[in-house]
């Protein structure tokens, strides 16, 4: 409960300082949020868009909370993401005469298994030479960038003669994941994944380690839990749910890979983690509001002249606030419990310790 | 007694010989082709510049005991300021002055979340980085043009000398101040006081407070500092080396220099040649680019320093040792 | 001139959460005097020793210097008026020089800001020829020995014209021979008019050094006394409350078979050895005693041995069955229990429950896991049994383990290893920091393994601890064996000096008992 509230404040704050620069550019936040509200919540279509919006956010929530668990900072989900959703692309559109039943879960398996393997990367580089998944997983980042520009602008390209840009032809009807109503097929996998998440950390073994490795890496060791296999494991399926991500964002939104549409995708999985108190349950709501922001940006540069990068400042400042619980306690008057679990990421670059 | 010098060239002992080897190769590069060789001597510096800034910035900080990931974004928010203060005013040097002031300012907003909010300081960088990212596409205007650009000097007599003269003493003011800059880092942090005091922070802060220096004050003050160098490497990007300002500009330049700050271990001459080797890299395969010598896609040279990164950091990790108290926040008891 | 160089008056302090580590306390100093403050861990020596130096501030209550009333904000202030602290734990940078870490803080400068080292080097020298405190100004504290960092520490407080020393825990981490440099320093100081407040739980060393001693119990003061009025078995009883038993109940030990055995164990830290061709046979139902000061490689030979550290060479083997190193999980599974030396860091996961620390090393077993699926009706179970069992006070088996007493913590500690079905117990400092009571309890409970046929390796700072315990002593020095004693055929004097490296035993005796394979060539 307490942790809602903590959440909860630091929205409100955001908003409010959000509101601010809005009233300094000179734009009224009434009418800036007002456009917000509408473009994500105001018909059917519009909350479509807005679940649409939240689904891979939800995947890379669950990714980057995922690995805070083993107190690891999987910065590298954007990369993860890119990669899953052009791999799920290739799927889609290279591999003909599938029935759906079959080939839509087979591209969005392939995504999950580049981004899993990318994301073990970092993984064996952090428990093997003591390279810091910060720096790592950031480099990889822009390297997947470069890679799935090359894929997208040479042997994937759209050939088809209307096409100048860098993209993937569009993926076959057979690899798209279909729409119930206005909820996307893809946001009710990532709502039962966050539940298969929240069973695997806290009900399994595995979970039990993870834990165990992300609060105390010595005691682990001590216990004869293996530290190294633990971390490449979790990077491993932090990737995986981010791939999944980009998956579904090619399968279910997109339709093809092209470079802009995901792009941030990943960082913004760090804000909801964050948000959500890196607790599975947490992130489905997180996301959904990022989701809806995102989704009612458009509309709010349409009706208010705002430039849409305004709520990525106001996510920004979300995370500000979210970390400073020192900051919200004080606010609140809330005291700190002894013994609560601590998110620590920072300890010392390459020393591996 | 042991000098600092003594010591430098005893633990330096392999990169010595690398500098031999290099000083050797250039040599012969020089003979083959003297334009093309100072070309790329000439643009691994202007490329080095940026990182050995960030580099420099890092360094002050984790020095202190602050790990600052947010140099990314303390150079975007200064590159941005300074474009914006040289669209409005004109000056080159108004522009360069704001770029470090907003550097300043993002310094010291890390250590207010570090020092005062205890936040995780990975998360602290992150969300620099963010907001960094957020504002400058905000407040970005298509079709703002920067008045000019830091124009190359010549120094008299040192430039005539073959490739030292036009690799370093033909460049603009903001790289001539940087290669300054190093030295002075360097002779502050090893020979004063507040060096002492900033070593004395990052390894054993309790020493520090149980002797009567403030270890908060030293933070604030040092990553506020710090920023400045982050603000010059921000100044440097659109005032000196594009003219102008894009969207997310830096390009990952803050990310990379923290892995030159750690191959540099943490020392800023080391860094210095870290950068430069960076840098090389970076020149190098423009170079063989532009000549042609080299038929592979454009991404996959666009991906050298981040793979160099990754490499330099997986060769250096686990052997090299931080200041013993970087990352942690220091309650006072 | 006032009776006292330093006086307190009421110093009360209460920390969050409703302790109250000083209880109106009243303390005071007298012109070059030797004043001892024994008081068991917790008692609040530490705490009104960082009052007076500016670390905290008291709630209640006023400090006096030289008879005026002072209020001192920071070490900055109690420095200035003459008052300098070597803390328990070395307030050193380790990378540092000597010379550095003399000055820093108090650095000599030219043009305001550069340092000038070659004339502190020289104030240095000067310095620690005046009191007889030898160091080279030049050498970087962490290869120092901690005799020397203990000096150094001494003379930082001197370069800053201390005329009130505190002297936290000092001999804690110091051979017997060292404690007694130590003493002889203190009075040298003390002859040069130095005032020194000495902080201890050893009612020996109080009774041998002190000019007076003040007692301190759960943040009161018992009473002041000296060492004429008072016995070991007096101070000891004001200290904790009650009698004290000083000796741990036990008969002797009937040593079955071999269970550990170890041979020319070789453990490098970058290249250079810390462990050297160790050799150890530990038998069923004797407790192996290995006594040493702080860093001659205990603690390395700990980690080779409890499977978190791989060593460079040797064998090892438990109840006849060879072992593989580094891999905690199969000595474990193999009858391993181990009581690490920093609980907090090793020992257990403190934001974790008290249930789900009890079964750190059984997590993955029945009647605690199905396949993958954790069992939490047996592991709350198993709590509850344990907390009962072990006497453990706590809220309820769901607390976190950070919210116990220290004492409380190393027993769920305790109750996890002996509920196992274990042949080795590995115990590493188990008793560091703990009051008396724990101590007892921890005691006692070792020695019950130990009458249950377990074979126990101790390893221990605290000499006092090892002669008690141990039926064998073996003595580790600069990463070696370096004698091996029946418990009963040797004194405390004869292990310093073994423990100090004066002496060591020859090579045909140590592979006699078993701690060396050959002998050196």
């Amino acid at each position: 409960m307490r942790s809602v509230l903590l959440s909860l404040t630091a929205i409100a704050l955001a908003l409010f300082i959000g509101a601010l620069i809005l009233l300094a550019s000179g734009v009224s936040p009434l009418v800036a949020y007002g456009a917000l509200l509408k473009g994500a919540f105001g018909d059917a279509q519009a909350l479509q868009r807005t679940l649409e919006k939240a689904t891979p956010l939800v995947f890379s929530g669950l990714a980057v909370a995922f690995a805070f668990k083993a107190s690891l900072f999987n910065i590298g989900a954007q990369g993860q993401l890119l990669l899953g959703a052009i791999i799920a692309a290739a799927v889609g559109f290279g591999v003909e005469g599938l029935p759906p039943y079959i080939h839509a879960p087979l591209a969005l398996l392939a995504g999950a298994t580049a981004g899993a393997l990318f994301a073990a990367i970092p993984g064996v580089l952090k428990v093997y030479t003591g390279a810091h998944e910060v720096i790592t997983t950031i480099m990889l980042n822009y390297i997947a960038i470069n890679l799935t520009d090359y894929l997208a602008d040479g042997p994937w390209k759209d050939r088809s003669p209307m096409n100048i840009v860098a993209r993937t032809p569009a993926i076959l009807e057979s690899a798209r994941l279909p729409t119930w109503g206005p909820i996307p097929s893809g946001f009710v996998i990532s709502v039962i994944l966050a539940g298969v998440i929240y069973w695997l950390l806290w009900k399994t073994t595995f979970g039990f380690e993870i834990r165990t490795v992300g609060q105390n890496r010595h005691a682990a060791r001590y216990a004869g839990i293996s530290v190294a296999k633990v971390m490449i494991a979790t990077m491993v399926i932090s990737g995986l749910l981010a791939g999944l991500g980009g998956a579904v964002e090619t399968q279910g939104v997109v339709g093809r890979y092209q470079p802009g549409f995901n792009v941030g995708l990943g960082f913004e999985g760090i804000t909801i983690a964050l948000l959500a108190k890196t607790h599975p349950f947490g992130v489905v709501p997180a996301a959904l509001l990022v989701g809806a922001m995102k989704a009612g940006s458009s509309q709010m540069q349409f009706a208010a002249d705002v430039a849409k990068e305004i709520i990525d400042v106001i996510q920004a400042l979300m995370l500000f606030f979210i970390s400073a619980e020192f900051l919200l306690r004080r606010m609140l008057r809330m005291k700190e419990e002894a013994g609560e679990e601590k998110l620590v990421l920072s300890t010392g670059w390459g020393s591996g310790d | 007694m042991k000098t600092p010098w003594r010591t430098f060239f005893r633990q330096n002992r392999g990169r010595m010989i690398a500098a031999v080897a290099l000083v050797l190769f250039v040599a012969y590069a020089y003979n083959r082709n003297a334009q093309i060789t100072e070309a790329v001597l000439a643009s691994s510096l202007r490329q080095s510049i940026p990182l050995i800034l960030g580099a420099l910035c890092g360094l002050i900080g984790e020095r202190s005991g602050i790990i600052n990931i947010g140099i990314e974004g303390q150079m975007l928010m200064a590159a941005f300021v300074s474009f914006l203060v040289n669209v409005k005013t004109g000056s080159l040097i108004l522009a360069t002055i704001a770029g470090v002031l907003m550097g300043a300012l993002m310094g010291w907003a890390l250590a207010f979340m570090s020092v005062t909010l205890r936040i995780d300081q990975i998360i602290g960088g992150t969300v620099l980085n963010m907001i960094a990212f957020g504002l400058t596409g905000y407040f970005y205007q298509v079709g703002l043009a920067t008045k000019g650009k830091f124009q190359p000097i010549a120094i008299p007599l040192l430039s005539k000398i073959p490739i030292i003269g036009p690799v370093f003493f033909q460049n603009p003011p903001l790289t001539y101040l940087t290669l300054v800059l190093i030295f002075v880092v360097h002779f502050f942090l090893y020979y004063t006081r507040w060096g002492l005091r900033t070593r004395a922070v990052g390894e054993h802060p309790r020493a520090a407070d149980t002797l009567g220096i403030d270890v908060y004050r030293m933070r604030y003050m040092n990553v506020t500092l710090a920023g400045m160098l982050a603000g010059l490497a921000g100044a440097y990007l659109t005032l000196e080396a594009v003219g102008s300002f894009e969207r997310m500009m830096t390009n990952g330049r803050g990310f990379v220099a923290l892995a030159v700050m750690i191959f540099g271990k943490w020392d800023p001459l080391s860094a210095w040649g870290a950068a430069l080797l960076f840098g090389f890299a970076t020149a190098l395969q423009t170079q063989l680019q532009f000549m042609g010598a080299l038929q592979i896609p454009h991404q996959f040279i666009g991906m050298l320093p981040y793979l160099l990164t990754i490499i330099v950091l997986a060769g250096v990790g686990g052997r090299t040792r931080p200041p013993a108290a970087v990352g942690q926040p220091y309650v006072k008891e | 001139m006032s009776e006292y160089v330093l006086e307190a008056r009421g110093i009360t302090k209460r920390f969050p959460g409703g302790v109250v580590a000083n209880d109106h306390v009243d303390f005071n100093l007298r012109p070059g005097e030797i004043h001892a403050l024994l008081g068991e861990n917790g008692a609040g020596k530490t705490t009104l020793m960082n009052i007076i130096y500016g670390l905290y501030q008291p709630d209640e209550g006023q400090i006096f210097v030289d008879g005026r009333p002072v209020v001192i904000r920071s070490p900055h202030d109690a420095i200035r008026l003459g008052i300098g602290m070597v803390h328990q734990h070395f307030m050193l940078v380790p990378v540092f020089t000597v010379t550095e870490n003399i000055i820093l803080g108090a650095e000599v400068v030219r043009f305001g800001i550069v340092l000038d080292l070659p004339r502190a080097r020289q104030q240095v020298l000067e310095l620690s020829r005046r009191y007889g405190l030898e160091v080279d100004p030049d050498a970087l504290v962490e290869d120092l020995p901690v005799g020397v960092q203990q000096r150094v520490e001494i003379l930082k407080a001197l370069y800053r014209d201390a005329r009130i020393l505190i002297l936290d825990e000092p001999t804690a981490v110091l051979t017997p021979q060292e404690v007694e440099e130590l003493f002889a320093v203190m009075r040298q100081l003390r002859d040069r008019g130095v005032s020194i407040i000495f902080i201890t739980h050893k009612l020996k060393e109080v009774l041998a050094i002190a000019d007076r001693i003040t007692v301190m119990r759960r943040g009161k003061v018992v009473g002041t006394t000296t060492p004429d009025q008072v016995d070991e078995q007096k101070l000891a009883a004001m200290m904790v409350g009650r009698e004290v038993v000083l000796e741990v109940q036990k008969t002797p030990a009937k040593p079955g078979p071999v269970v550990l055995d170890i041979r020319d164990l070789r453990v490098e830290e970058n290249g250079v050895p810390v462990v050297k061709d160790v050799s150890l046979q530990v038998r069923a139902g004797e407790i192996l005693g290995i006594a040493g000061v702080q860093g001659n490689g205990q603690t390395e030979l700990a980690e080779a041995l409890t499977g978190l550290r791989r060593p460079q060479k040797g064998t090892l083997v438990l109840d006849g069955k060879s072992m593989p190193f580094n891999n905690a999980r199969i000595l474990i599974e193999n009858g391993l229990g181990h009581i690490p030396e920093d609980r907090q860091k090793h020992g257990l996961v403190l934001p974790f429950s008290i249930a789900d620390n009890l079964v750190l090393c059984t997590y993955y077993k029945p009647p605690f896991a199905r396949g993958w699926q954790r069992q939490p009706q047996a592991i709350l179970e198993n709590a509850e049994r344990l907390i009962e069992q072990f006497d453990i006070r706590a809220a309820g088996p769901m607390v976190p383990v950070a919210t116990l007493s220290g004492g409380n913590q190393q027993k769920v500690i305790v109750a996890r290893e002996f509920s196992r079905p274990i042949r080795f117990l590995l115990a590493n400092q188990p008793t560091r920091g703990l009051d008396v009571g724990s101590i007892e309890y921890i005691h006692r409970r070792i020695v019950e393994m130990r009458d249950q046929g377990v074979a126990v390796l101790l390893i221990s700072a605290e000499l006092d601890e090892i002669m008690s315990l141990s039926d064998r002593i073996a003595v580790m020095y600069e990463g070696e064996i370096v004698a091996v004693f029946d418990a009963d055929k040797v004194d405390k004097a004869t292990l310093g000096m073994y423990m100090a490296g004066a002496r060591r035993q020859g090579d045909d005796e140590l592979v006699a008992a078993g701690v060396r394979t050959q002998t050196r060539a």
